[in-house]
């Protein structure tokens, strides 16, 4: 499969792509690949003209900054999940990275680019919508912005981006004394996308839930919070009854769920729970422990 | 069929719609014109005939296309030729040298890793990959590591056998060779 043709620009500073970006018609920014590539060869994508944002130095770091963890756009997901910064810090951020596609998509694909593609089926954005991440983007003329994660996914492969603007870092908070956090999916076993994706976060102070947040992806157009879920642990002791409790309201904050040939939607608000169950056992063990 | 890709010419390339590039393939500079939407496994299999790099899917899912790129494992059929332009790019064919077998190959023919041996190219770039980082891996490792390369035959049992064989043997060769520096 051969993708239509296009004009190719590799620039060499993260301003000059983004000048690129917003004088050049039809001009997309290209990172690993791994989600515009594919889709170029079915034709679902023909920009005009792509920007490689690969060369474009200082944008692969990981490095901590006070309460957060700032995650370079172009880290791969690979490196995501081999840095030892993310797994003393933020463990459920390198197991996600960890649990994406295959070792050759990991090798490849970054963090900026799933996040700005906003595949629904995508591991990091329900991750992202649950640890309240914050997306820092610059446009143009090097205005900056910082957009949290429950404003920057908007719909189906739709965030809040402007043209010309481009994802620089993601900060992540780190999990904080007494919180844990969990991802968990039902991997499409060609794909290895996640048909329903989890992430639980919860924090537990003196025998009880005081702070909970579950993401779900893969369900609908983009990555939910599962509210009604939440509020039904805060305040509570954990235990299994609770769990399944919270678990059953997950499919309140799930309307029109999207469906496929793989699996209906109906059935991905069944996984989602199920998923949820899981998530939440397993974060609030290893709170626990 | 229009070709995407030329052998280069002496002169500097006049086409706007083309862009020279060089890339290291087992070692060898290749300077070639190619159009951008080049995929690099087309480049490596019909612009330079190492046809040892397999397409199966061509979809990201099956991995036979796998190629070391700086040493790690990609898919070919998801990278365009141009972005690999300054890289090193390690084919099947830079496995063996001319008069032996690589011991990863030597492995696979020992503990019959391939079947029909369409996936095998790809099974071998990653399990070096592998090997490079981590000389001594359990089964679980190794196949974690395969878990991007799909076996239509379905002979993953024999693969795993042959990575975990290789990684035996280039660790045994690992330690012959510092006997042999020692009294040397």
């Amino acid at each position: 499969m051969q993708p239509a043709k296009f004009d190719y620009y590799r620039p060499d500073t993260l301003s000059e792509a983004v000048e690129l970006l917003t004088s050049v018609d039809g001009a997309r920014p290209i990172a690993g690949g791994h989600s515009l590539l594919p889709a170029m060869k079915l034709r679902v994508a023909s920009p005009a003209a792509l920007v490689d944002l690969g060369r474009i130095p200082d944008l692969t770091g990981i490095s901590r900054d006070g309460d957060s963890l700032m995650i370079g756009a172009l880290a791969t997901h690979a490196a995501v999940a081999a840095s030892d910064l993310a797994k003393a810090d933020c463990p459920v951020l390198a197991d996600t990275a960890s649990q994406i596609g295959d070792p050759q998509v990991r090798n490849r694909g970054t963090i900026g680019g799933s996040l700005a593609h906003a595949d629904p089926a995508a591991d990091y954005p329900t991750l992202m919508r649950a640890i309240g991440a914050t997306i820092h983007v610059t446009g143009a003329g090097g205005s900056e912005r910082a957009i949290p994660a429950d404003d920057f996914f908007v719909d189906l492969f739709t965030t809040a981006l402007e043209v010309g603007e481009l994802v620089t870092a993601v900060e992540v908070p780190v999990m904080a004394a007494g919180q844990s956090g969990v991802y968990l999916k039902h991997r499409h076993p060609a794909s290895s996308y996640a048909v329903v994706g989890i992430a639980a976060i919860v924090t537990v102070d003196g025998g009880s839930c005081t702070a909970a947040a579950i993401g779900v992806g893969g369900v609908t157009g983009k990555p939910e919070r599962a509210d009604a879920a939440e509020a039904a642990l805060i305040g509570q002791e954990p235990s299994d009854e609770l769990v399944a409790t919270a678990a059953a309201a997950v499919a309140e904050s799930l309307a029109n769920p999207i469906g496929d040939i793989y699996a209906s939607g109906e059935f991905r608000v069944h996984l989602a729970s199920v998923l949820t169950k899981r998530a939440l056992s397993e974060a609030f063990g290893a709170g626990s422990a | 069929m229009t070709s995407l890709f030329t052998k280069v010419s002496p002169e500097p390339t006049t086409d706007a719609g083309v862009r020279r590039i060089t890339v290291s393939i087992n070692g060898n500079q290749h300077t070639v014109d190619v159009e951008p939407r080049l995929l690099l496994a087309h480049l490596i299999r019909q612009g330079l005939d190492l046809t040892g790099t397999h397409t199966g899917c061509d979809t990201t899912h099956c991995g036979a296309c796998t190629v070391l790129f700086d040493g790690t494992p990609v898919k070919s059929c998801t990278m365009f030729a141009v972005q690999a332009e300054g890289h090193e790019i390690t084919t099947v064919e830079g496995l063996a040298t001319a008069s032996e077998l690589h011991p990863i190959q030597e492995s696979f023919k020992d503990e019959h890793g391939l079947q029909c041996g369409f996936c095998t190219p790809g099974m071998m770039l990653t399990a070096k990959a592998l090997l490079d980082e981590n000389p001594d891996p359990t089964e679980d490792e190794v196949r974690w590591a395969l878990s991007g390369n799909l076996c239509r035959c379905t002979g993953y049992q024999n693969i795993v056998k042959s990575v975990l064989a290789a990684a035996a043997r280039l660790r045994s060769q690992g330690a012959t060779d510092e006997e042999e520096g020692e009294t040397s």
